[in-house]
């Protein structure tokens, strides 16, 4: 075998197996690469401090945190408690700590299915759904578009389309968030999108509200406030 | 009796499009006059509340603006709509802050909200406006001994107070006798189906969805009956996905209660959209004629 002959093989194995392996790594690797280095530096930006339960008892979902009693009601009560990294009864005790960086980096709020059992079971009325609400746009505010589950991102591709369209689309979310989370595991979705597909449950076309301007005025509006309230916050 | 009504994403125009076809069908039968908002929009559902506080709650005022301007109350049958909407109502009272906020940024968009609507669940609407009596009086399709399991879900009944107990609620279960059915004992009819994490996390959601079949199959229910688009979806469309994941055989159709008062009013299981159900319904409705 000549030199030419062996080296010809060889780039031939590579590329049939080089090709398709760069395609796999470009759809799931980069996107999560890409996520989790963001979510390193978000990290490493995030201090302790003591001003951390301030900062959640002045949002609205986070007042009524200093009546918690630690009792554990809302543990106890949640279907998805084993699922998370922080119990709910930790978090609050976490954020009273002002343990700020691991409470905004965990899991645990994005395992909240929001069926408000703790809420309804609290003794001293703290509201434990609403506060994993304030949790979750705490971590959005702090870079955290990607973590231990895909909620984040299911999330912000939800909010994106009702932006754009006034209306959800549920084909359009399925895609955006398979592709920016898992392009793979469209596939594993396939035979339940057909079975839909074929009972008329899945509307290809996206559904848009008429006066798309009056919305965008209005969340133009409701940004700017935000952003000036943010402004003199700082500033103080 | 007449009705702003707010059929959200889901039954217009989504996976639970039955929802909203038989919701409107019932709603004919029962002379409820359901008008729909004119130009409604998403209501932000959990995401929004989970992105940001101010503009989710300019998301569901600006659907209560638009029923305001007509005066009348809004009616949703979809669960998720409905503690949305309810949240930001209340929110809105108490948050003089927010409310201002809110006021500001609808004025950008040339509406206001004065907070004089009431946010009503069609199942409460139903149970107190038409009530189990003028129902039981309509009923032309004999359902006496088809067994159900009423499951309510969550965002129905909770956060309470609201028209029925956050745990163990009996309206629609009474409204199911009226019918002429029987309801199961179902323990679980107020547990999470996990809701939207079965995109995210399908192995957390489908454990949940796995313990509400098998409390219902365990009391002998013929069909589930539930109140929102999503645990239909969960229920019914990845029932097939538990089968597979517990090794279990469960064959529940799963309907909305819509779709049961419209076949025991007599109306077709076509015009309840009862075909859509990826769990067959077929064998149930032909039994019931």
């Amino acid at each position: 075998m000549t030199m030419e002959v062996f080296l010809g093989i060889l780039i031939g194995l590579g590329i049939l197996v080089g090709i398709p392996a760069l395609i796999g790594l470009l759809l799931t690797g980069t996107v999560g690469w890409y996520n989790k280095h963001k979510t390193a530096q978000a990290k490493s930006g995030l201090g302790n401090g003591t001003g951390f339960l301030d900062e959640v008892c002045g949002m609205l979902g986070g007042d009524g945190i200093c009546n918690c009693i630690q009792c554990g009601t809302c543990t106890g009560s949640c279907p998805n408690a084993n699922e998370m990294e922080y119990s709910p009864r930790r978090m609050i005790a976490m954020v009273r700590a002002g343990m700020r960086k691991e409470v905004i980096s965990s899991d645990s709020m994005w395992y909240c299915a929001s069926c408000y059992l703790c809420t309804e079971r609290c003794p001293q009325g703290v509201p434990v759904t609403h506060l994993m609400y304030s949790l979750r746009q705490l971590a959005f505010r702090n870079g955290f578009s990607y973590g231990p589950t895909g909620e984040p991102i299911m999330n912000r591709a939800f909010v994106d389309i009702i932006d754009r369209n006034g209306r959800v689309h549920e084909v359009s979310l399925m895609l955006t968030y398979y592709m920016q989370s898992s392009p793979l595991a469209v596939l594993k979705m396939a035979p339940i999108g057909l079975k839909m597909l074929l009972r008329g449950r899945m509307p290809l076309r996206p559904d848009t509200i008429k006066d798309r301007q009056q919305l965008t005025a209005i969340i133009t509006k409701a940004r700017a406030l935000e952003t000036a309230r943010a402004a003199v916050e700082v500033a103080s | 009796m007449r009705y702003a009504y707010y059929p959200g994403c889901s039954a217009s125009r989504g996976g639970a499009e039955a929802y909203g076809q038989s919701t409107l069908a019932v709603s004919r039968a029962l002379d409820l006059e359901l008008t729909e908002i004119e130009d409604w929009n998403c209501c932000g559902s959990t995401p929004y509340s989970s992105v940001d506080e101010l503009i989710s709650s300019c998301m569901s005022a600006r659907n209560l603006a638009l029923a305001e301007k007509m005066g009348l109350d809004l009616v949703t049958a979809c669960s998720s709509c409905y503690c949305t909407l309810r949240r930001a109502n209340s929110m809105l009272q108490h948050h003089s802050q927010l409310q201002r906020d809110v006021q500001e940024a609808l004025a950008a968009g040339g509406l206001e909200y004065h907070g004089k609507v009431q946010v009503r669940h069609l199942a409460e609407v139903i149970l107190n406006d038409v009530g189990r009596e003028a129902i039981a009086a309509k009923v032309r399709r004999d359902l006496t001994g088809l067994k159900v399991a009423v499951y309510y879900g969550c965002q129905i009944v909770r956060p309470g107070p609201g028209f029925d107990d956050p745990e163990f609620p009996q309206s629609l279960d009474r409204l199911t006798e009226s019918l002429g059915a029987r309801v199961v004992p179902f323990p679980l009819k107020t547990r999470c189906c996990g809701g939207s994490l079965i995109i995210p996390e399908e192995s957390v959601a489908l454990g949940l969805i796995h313990k509400l079949l098998d409390s219902a199959a365990a009391h002998g229910a013929e069909c589930i009956i539930t109140v929102c688009p999503l645990c239909q979806t969960n229920l019914d469309v990845y029932q097939g996905r538990v089968n597979k994941k517990f090794k279990t055989h469960y064959d529940i159709p799963v309907l909305f209660f819509t779709q049961l008062v419209g076949l025991a009013l007599g109306l077709s299981g076509r015009e309840l959209g009862i075909d859509k159900g990826i769990v067959s319904a077929k064998r149930l409705v032909s039994k019931y004629k």
